[in-house]
This record gives C-alpha cells, structure tokens and sequence, in this order.
C-alpha cells in the first residue's frame, strides 16, 4: 500500500511539468492569499508589539481617576506630593523616590509622506527621567537640558515627521524649540514621541500641573502596596496601572480592528484560491486520465490514487505559500509606518513578519490547498478504468 | 447578437471549469466593490457638516490645546464671516468607554443659526432644551441604540472635565428632544451626537473656564473662504495662541490621514487579488481554446474571418468576466449594510461600484487578448489534423 502511494507520488510529480499552465494557478493564487494575509497580520503584530513592549511591571503610571488616557488626565503638584510619598517606590541615592511627573500634549508636525499635520505626542518629562526609564538612550545628539526650549525626538519620529533631526526647530506657541538629540528606547511606543523638560512644557502650553506620573517600584511584588496606598487616600482621586497594563489596553482596540479586517479580507481571497486550486486540480485529474486507469488496470488501489492528488495539490499550495509568506516578508517586514494610536495621538510601528505569522500563513495555504484538491482526488480514484482506457 | 447562441455554448463547454473560474472572479470583484467603497468613503468623508461655507478654527499647534473665548469678538468682525460658534471636546461615554458619545457643549443661538436648515427638531422641543439647564438633545439613531426616551435623565462620562461642585468626572444630562439630519449623507457622521448647553458646561467645570476647543465659522461666500481663513489667523498671528483656519472639510480630511494611508493599503490589497485573477482566469480561457482548435478550425473552414474569430473568443472572455461581475459587485452592494454597521460613521456610496464594470472589460480583454490572437492565427489544415 505504502509502496503503491509513493510510486504514485513520484510518477505524478514526474509529470508536473507537463501541466505547468495549470498548476502554477494554484501556486500563484495562494501565494496572493497568503501575501495578503501575512502583511495585513504583520501590521496588526507590529502596532501591538510597539505598544506590549512598552514598560516594564515594577513600573507604574497613576492618573487621575476615570481619565483612561495621559492626554485627558490632569494631576496637580500636591497629587504628585502624596505620589511621590507612597510606600513601595524606589529612591536615588538623595533618598528622593523615583517618580517622574509628566505633561502630555500633542503637537501638530507634518508626515514625511503626506505633508499633512499629525499629531505627535510632546512629552514634558520630569528630572528623574534617566532613572525611572534606563532603558532609553540617546543615540544623536545630546539630552535636552532644563529650562531652555530643547527637545530630543525619538528615532522613531525622525523618520516619520518633518523636520525632527538633531539641529531641527519645531515652532510652538509663538517660541522655537531646538532638537538636540535622537533617542531609543527598546522600539517601544516612547521612540513615537517628542520629550522635554516639563516645566518648559508647561509653561509654554500656560499649565499648572501634570498628565501623569510614572514611578519605578523597589519590585513588582510592591505594586498593590503601592496602589492601595493611593486608592484608599482621600486626598487624591488616582487610577494606578502598572505600564504594560496600560499600554496593552491602548492598543487593543486597534490591533483588533486589523486582525479582523485582514482575517476577513483573506477568508474572501482564500474562497475565490480554493476555486482557482479546484480547477487546477480537475483538469490535472483529466489530463492524467490515461495514466491513472493505466495503474488502476495494473492493480494499483484507489487509496493511493486519491492520496496522490491530495499530496500533489499540498504540496503545490505549500509552495504557494512559502512564495507568498516571503513576499510579505520580502517587501514590509521593518517597514515603517505610523497612525493614529488610542492616546490620540501617532504611533509609529514596524510591521512585523513573526514566524508565527509566517506558520499560519503557510497553515492557510495547506488548508485551501486540501480543501481544493480533495474533489478532484475523489474523482479521479472513483475514475471508471474502461471507460478511460477507451477514451483515450 | 445572433452569435450570442454560439458564444454562450462554447463557453459552457465544460460546466465545471467555467463555474469555478466565475466563482473565482465573483469572489474578486465581490473584494473589489467592498474595498472601493470603504476606499470612496476614506477619500470622501463625510463630517457631520452640509456645505463647502463651513470654516474651523483650532489652535495652530494642535486641536488639543485650547483657545481664548475672547477670540469670538474679533473673528465675528471679519468682513465675510456670517456666524461664529464655540465648542469643546468633551469625550464622554456612557457606561463604559466603548460606548463613546459625541457629546458636545454648543452655544444654542448661534450653533442652531450657523448650522440653519441642518437638523430637525420640533419647535415644542426646541423650547423644551432652551427652557432646560442640563438639557439635552439628542440624534435619533443614539436614542434608539441605547433605548433612551425623552425625560429620561442620563449620566455621562466625561473623561476630560471635572465638576467643580464635586470634583466628580460624571455629568447628568435630562433627554429634552430628539433630532435628526436632513442631509442623509452626513447621518452617519452624527449618529453619536449629544447636544448640550455651553453655559451648563463652562460654569460646571473646575478648570479651563474662558476657554473654547475651537471656533466654526459660516461664510457668506464659499468662494472667498480661503482668503477669511487668512484674514482671521492674521488676527491672531504672534499672538500665545496663534490659529490654524480652514474649511470643515480639509480638516475632517487631514484627521483622516493621520490614520495612514488607507488607500495606498486597500489598493494593495486588490492589486494582490487581481494579479492571481489574471493568472486564474487567463490559464482558463487558454485551456479553453487549446481544447478547441479542431472546432475553430472548422469555423474559419465554414468562412468566419480571422477578425470573426478573434471577436468571438474575445467576447467569451467578456461575458465571462461581465457576468462574474456583475454578481460580485451585486453582492457588494448587498454586503453595504454591513460594512456600514462596522465602519460606524463612515458613509458609503454606490457610487464607488462603478469602476467595478470598468475593472471588468480590462480584465477580459487582458486575460482574453493572447487565446483570441492564437486563434485568430490558426492554420486551417494544421488546426483540422489537431497538430498542435
């Protein structure tokens, strides 16, 4: 039996060549599927990764209460106070708890690709900044200093917005704000923004108070310490998350938006491919017609038979796969692009081939490829041996 | 015409093959009409707002940050300007975040005056809002999605504004009336709307008072608009609050914009899919006509020029994509209602089907030109004696 199907096997794939014009339908039509699939998920993985990567969770950020994001969120300095005096916090060698109280707008720059207005997010950091977040680096540049109107842009922006290299000048409110650096910060979500010093920020914008405040914790265990500290105060209304809590939440929505939508649009594609496979498949059948009531009348089963189509019509979708997994790969995989996030404001992301992607796109291909082939197998095992014989 | 008869019996010739390639390209084109219409509505959106005679003015750097509510003075005084109004963003919802409202505080007189003819209340309600403190009125569409009646009292959540009675972010409207929007292109843009009392807002919150989000303005000529956009962020240019002017509908676009580029994506999208359908289709009508040489060459025995016979395969490949098309755009249009319900607020038009018929013929012709040629340049006496 086993023997049967392999000669089976190799004879059909010997004659492959011969039924090239149709077999490349179905290479082809499930390569475009999976192209399609694997770049719309890869859009999807990369904006949640920008977002998921984003913190840490000995870190915390506490709004005030109901606020749901930075932008809308207003803290003011005798909140910070009370913050900053709450058990669980990790302190610098001064003893001064690691806390650093931010100011969150958004300023209007134009996209590179369009030329129209984005809004980016200008994020007025407080002194502790370095120690709070060590993992961000300048990379260009220097840090802004204190009290002038300096900036550093993450790397992420400079290539997405106008005009945010180091030397750059960014108008705002009647003032110009030098770029002096260009940082990193692990590909996370900050690597979007614009960061200064925030009483700058402040009083440029006429504010007197905060968005948020980002503190790091002695440990992760600290958290609910920290957070029923703050809760059950009454002098201060806070929500406290720790950051990847928060940023996960962010991007929820929007990562869900695109699975569906590309999941949606490839079931569509996949309908129309598993067609394209069927009738690749049937005329493959009809052409091999002589051949198969050949080994039928020589004694070979049915089995193999149907089990040589399906393997035929497998691994001509795999390869249309793996074809189609590698162009999304090829062409977006690092590509950079940006859009409005759940905080109103860009997030620049890179789309994001993982090989998990890539497994299910080639799992796609094999499923259209099985569903496409297994009609046309049943015929051609069920083909009357005389009748084909005398046909021919 | 009197070939039709032949064209549709050769192209039934295999029932199999000839169904599954249709449903290939019904599949395609049924993409391509559901793709073309969310791209129509990205590239056409709708606002909310009737007319090329509306302006908005925000603040220069970003919509986020506010402007002075003195400006109203100096902007109404712009020669051109007919009325001014004031909002702010107040993002609320009801229950939970996802239940986003389009709550927003507006000036009654001038709102209802600069947006004349726009929306339909009844006069008894109208009276009833003026009468009314924390009033509201509300777009028929949010009534019915939440079940709400008139005299119902609802809490909102603002996520932004505080009460300064008691620092709570919950603010409670009472439904004094309903209305709806004449225009119905821009229902869809307004179906979350919640209007309320600017004074109940300005005197209730804790913090920003004196200050507006921004400025809509109507102009009396809608042909002068880009010179008023001018004229009124020269007021207040150099100033701590410098503004960007421009008309409602540069602004909804630019909003739009700054989600991607949409189109660029969905015109990917199709190109993948129409690229496989010329392979598909194309591999089809090759089949098609290599099978049968013997029975062209017995046409063009009986006298059918060559020019007959490049006619007659090319009008196959026309029908067969036509007819594909024709039901994949069918369906798409069908599948309308449900694109709506996903893509709230975004309107859609047939109107983007259109270009599906046009995607059609290219398509056939493409995909039927090279079997059309091949047998137009059959040789009589090889094709007869099937030599290949």
């Amino acid at each position: 039996m086993f023997k049967q199907v392999a000669a089976v096997i190799v004879m059909s794939l010997q004659t492959l060549p011969q039924r090239i014009g149709a077999s490349s339908v179905i290479v082809i039509g499930i390569a475009g599927v999976v192209a399609v699939l694997v770049s719309v998920l890869a859009m999807g993985a990369g904006f949640h990764h920008t977002l998921a990567d984003t913190g840490r969770s000995d870190r915390v950020i506490i709004l005030r209460g109901g606020s749901d994001a930075e932008l809308n969120s207003n803290l003011t300095r005798t909140d910070i106070a009370t913050i900053s005096n709450a058990p669980g916090l990790a302190k610098d060698a001064d003893g001064k708890a690691l806390l650093s109280s931010e100011l969150v707008t958004v300023v209007n720059v134009p996209k590179v690709d369009t030329g129209t207005d984005a809004n980016v997010t200008l994020r007025g950091v407080g002194l502790q900044l370095t120690a709070v977040r060590p993992e961000l680096k300048i990379v260009e540049g220097r840090m802004f200093r204190p009290a002038v109107r300096e900036l550093v842009a993450g790397l992420g922006a400079t290539k997405q917005f106008r005009g945010l290299t180091v030397g750059g000048v960014l108008h705002l409110r009647n003032a110009d704000w030098t770029v002096t650096g260009v940082f990193t910060s692990n590909g996370d979500v900050h690597e979007s923004e614009l960061l200064a010093d925030v009483d700058t920020v402040g009083s440029s914008i006429e504010r007197n108070g905060y968005s948020s405040a980002v503190g790091l914790l002695t440990s992760p265990a600290e958290f609910t310490r920290f957070k029923d500290a703050l809760t059950t105060d009454p002098q201060v209304k806070v929500d406290v998350q720790r950051e990847p809590d928060y940023y996960a939440a962010q991007s929820k929505q929007l990562t869900q938006i695109i699975n569906v939508v590309g999941k949606t649009v490839a079931i569509i594609m996949a309908i129309g491919a598993m067609f394209g496979a069927l009738n690749s498949m049937y005329s493959a059948v009809a052409a091999r017609g002589l051949e198969i009531a050949t080994l039928r009348a020589i004694g070979f089963g049915a089995w193999p038979v149907l089990v040589s189509v399906m393997i035929e019509a497998l691994l001509l979708s795999l390869l249309g796969g793996i074809i189609g997994a590698s162009l999304a790969w090829l062409f977006f995989n690092g590509h950079s692009v940006s859009t409005l996030g759940g905080g109103f404001a860009q997030v620049v992301f890179q789309l994001t081939v993982t090989r998990t992607l890539i497994i299910t796109g080639i799992v796609w291909a094999c499923i259209i490829g099985l569903l496409g082939g297994f009609f046309p197998a049943l015929r051609a095992a069920r083909l009357p041996v005389a009748e084909a014989l005398r046909a021919a | 015409m009197k070939y039709f008869p032949l064209i549709w019996a050769t192209l039934w010739r295999k029932k199999t093959r000839t169904i599954f390639t249709l449903l290939s390209v019904v599949v395609a084109f049924l993409l391509f009409g559901m793709l073309e219409t969310v791209d129509y509505a990205f590239s056409h959106p709708s606002n909310g707002v009737t007319g090329a005679d509306k302006l908005i003015t925000m603040n220069k750097y970003s919509v986020t940050l506010a402007l002075p509510f003195s400006d109203v003075q100096q902007i109404r005084s712009v020669p051109g300007v007919s009325e001014v109004t004031w909002i702010s963003w107040f993002g609320g919802y009801y229950q939970e975040p996802k239940n986003f409202i389009f709550a927003l505080p507006v000036d009654t007189d001038s709102y209802f005056n600069l947006h004349k003819g726009e929306f339909v209340v009844s006069g008894e309600q109208m009276q009833a809002y003026r009468n009314t403190r924390a009033g509201a009125l509300v777009n028929d569409a949010l009534m019915k999605k939440f079940g709400w009646k008139i005299g119902d009292k609802v809490p909102l959540h603002s996520t932004i504004w505080t009460q300064k009675s008691d620092g709570s972010l919950d603010w409670t409207f009472d439904i004094v009336g309903i209305f709806s929007v004449k225009d119905p292109t821009q229902a869809g843009a307004q179906a979350s709307s919640l209007l309320f009392h600017y004074e109940l807002f300005d005197e209730g919150r804790s913090f920003g008072k004196g200050q507006i989000g921004w400025f809509e303005e109507r102009v009396g000529d809608p042909s002068q608009a880009a010179q008023i956009s001018n004229r009124i962020d020269a007021l207040f240019a150099n100033s701590p609050n410098e503004t960007k002017t421009q008309p409602a509908n540069d602004f909804t676009m630019a909003f739009i914009k700054q989600f991607g580029d949409i189109g660029f994506v969905l015109r990917a999208i199709l190109g993948a899919v129409f690229f496989t359908l010329l392979f598909l289709t194309g591999n089809t009508m090759m089949q098609s006509v290599r099978e049968r040489i013997p029975e062209l060459a017995v046409l063009k025995t009986l006298g059918f020029g060559d020019g007959k016979v490049l006619g007659l395969v090319l009008a196959e490949s026309l029908l067969l994509c036509l007819i594909a098309a024709a039901i994949g755009l069918g369906l798409s249009y069908g599948a309308l209602p449900i694109l709506k319900s996903v893509l709230q607020g975004v309107e859609l038009s047939p109107k983007a089907l259109i270009p599906g018929l046009g995607a059609a013929v290219l398509l056939a012709l493409i995909v039927g030109m090279p079997p059309a040629l091949r047998a137009m340049r059959l040789n009589i006496v090889d094709a007869l004696a099937d030599k290949r």
